[in-house]
């Protein structure tokens, strides 16, 4: 049973780490600001998720896996909240997205 | 821990050459996010788990940071243009 939790556990963390080297790839690569801000959604959401279900497996039952679970619902509930007020405020300051076929970027600071 | 290490200084490098502001917001929330979990592998791999306290603070406090940077910006932005902000259409 303990190899099992074992493996699970290395899974998710494995799983987590290259999530998150992929999230944080994709916010250098892309061209815009908001599927720059898809791929940081990835990192808040799914990396963190997977790293700290894997810390959880890791842990056992205890007051350390409690905290955990603490961790990973503040952070699914703040990240949304920070992501959607980013793009609403990068909407107000008149950042448009680049669109397909659009030509040329449009984005620029206000 | 490596690979959190590695994301954290890919989203700081985003963060040093972002071409606009909300970018370097953006890199900043990924970077408090980050921070978060790479404190608690470090704590779990020294095997002291009392750093997740820390991590648990720090990200309530990332999370007011980000909510507080971008009022101060929205805000800016509004004293600033308020009179060609009527005719914005979004």
């Amino acid at each position: 049973m303990n190899v099992v939790f074992d493996l699970i556990s290395w899974i998710c963390l494995l799983t987590g780490g290259a999530v998150i080297i992929t999230g944080a790839a994709g916010i250098i690569r892309f061209p815009d600001f908001f599927t720059r801000l898809h791929a940081a959604s990835v990192i808040d959401t799914l990396g963190c998720m997977l790293i700290v279900l894997g810390l959880i497996f890791q842990a056992g039952l205890s007051i350390v896996s409690i905290k955990l679970v603490l961790i990973v619902f503040f952070i699914l509930f703040t990240t949304p909240t920070a992501a959607h007020a980013l793009a609403k405020a990068a909407l107000h300051g008149q950042l448009k997205p680049v669109l397909t076929g659009s030509g040329e970027q449009t984005s620029k600071s206000s | 821990m490596i690979a959190v290490l590695v994301a954290m200084s890919l989203v700081l490098c985003r963060a040093i050459l972002g071409p606009t502001i909300y970018d370097r917001i953006l890199a900043m929330n990924v970077f408090g996010t980050t921070t978060v979990l790479f404190i608690a592998v470090f704590g779990f791999l020294t095997g002291r788990p009392e750093f997740l306290d820390i991590a648990i603070v720090y990200a309530l406090i990332s999370f007011i940071l980000t909510i507080a940077i971008l009022k101060f910006f929205e805000y800016g932005d509004m004293g600033r243009g308020a009179a060609d902000r009527d005719e914005l259409d979004i």
